[in-house]
């Protein structure tokens, strides 16, 4: 069988990648992307722990992790919209309003 | 090494190299096509883990309806070549820095913590680990508080979605209605 630890480390890696590309990109739709991405990350932690501990409820929290995610996309892409039509554009640099 | 390690590392190297290309990516249908690939792979890991139906889920709500969403907003708004140049010359390297080094501490907090239970995956589950029916169980026993919550969870998010993309319109029907002639 496939140890533990390679899928954590998997994960880990996915993980990385995700906030990498958050730190990076200036597209608010690739960074909600990587969110996307992290997210998934730590949902393989979570059924690789429940695999090994052979408890089922790690599998349920990642039904829920995958729930909230939904949601989060749903907003955040309505968001996108909303900035989009009042700056025709959803570079983060052009967002600074709020800077002093 | 086994069949299955060299299938993990062949998934494994297959996820990263989506990853990596979500992050270089310069066009967003690109990146998106990346992250469904991604995805995509991390279903067939679900599968390898013993979790059927969160591979089922993974398919259907992350690839399929997740993203038809992103590649529907990225076509709405035109936005697939709106990255122009970067500002700040230090950010994208001190990024990868800094990124690397987390990457460095978790993988090493992952390796080195010290978990109770053996570090091999056990070989038998029983048959239906992971199936529909044992998680449904679950759902509506165990976990039917959070059920809920996240139910109600979710209209909220439908909702606020609605509204988000309402206000607008319904400002320019004000507008028009108080001084006509300008519309």
């Amino acid at each position: 069988m496939i140890p533990t630890s390679y899928f954590i480390i998997l994960s880990a890696i996915l993980f990385t990648l995700g906030a990498i590309g958050v730190l990076v990109r200036r597209n608010a739709i690739v960074i909600f992307m990587a969110i996307e991405l992290m997210l998934n990350a730590a949902n393989l932690a979570f059924v690789a722990f429940a695999r090994q501990f052979g408890a089922e409820n790690g599998q349920v929290l990642v039904f829920f992790v995958m729930t909230v995610a939904a949601a989060e996309v749903a907003i955040g892409l309505a968001l996108i919209v909303a900035i989009f039509r009042n700056k025709q554009s959803i570079n983060i640099d052009d967002l600074h309003e709020l800077k002093g | 090494m086994t069949v299955q390690v060299a299938l993990f590392i062949a998934l494994a190297a297959v996820a990263i190299v989506a990853a990596i290309g979500l992050l270089r990516a310069k066009n967003a249908v690109y990146a998106a096509l990346c992250l469904v690939s991604n995805f995509g792979v991390v279903a067939v890991l679900y599968i390898l883990l013993g979790a059927p139906f969160l591979a089922m889920v993974q398919i259907t709500v992350y690839a399929g309806a997740i993203m038809v969403l992103f590649v529907f907003v990225i076509m709405l708004l035109g936005a697939e070549h709106l990255e122009h140049e970067d500002h700040l010359l230090l950010q994208g390297p001190l990024g990868w820095l800094l990124g690397l080094g987390l990457a460095g501490l978790v993988t090493f907090a992952a390796i080195s913590a010290n978990l109770s239970a053996p570090a091999e995956l056990p070989a038998e589950v029983s048959a239906n680990f992971g199936s529909p029916g044992s998680i449904g169980h679950l759902l509506l026993t165990e976990y039917v508080f959070p059920f809920e919550v996240i139910s109600f969870l979710l209209l909220a998010a439908m909702v606020g979605a609605v509204v988000l993309t309402l206000v607008q319109r319904e400002k320019k029907a004000r507008r028009s209605l108080r001084n006509p002639q300008q519309s």
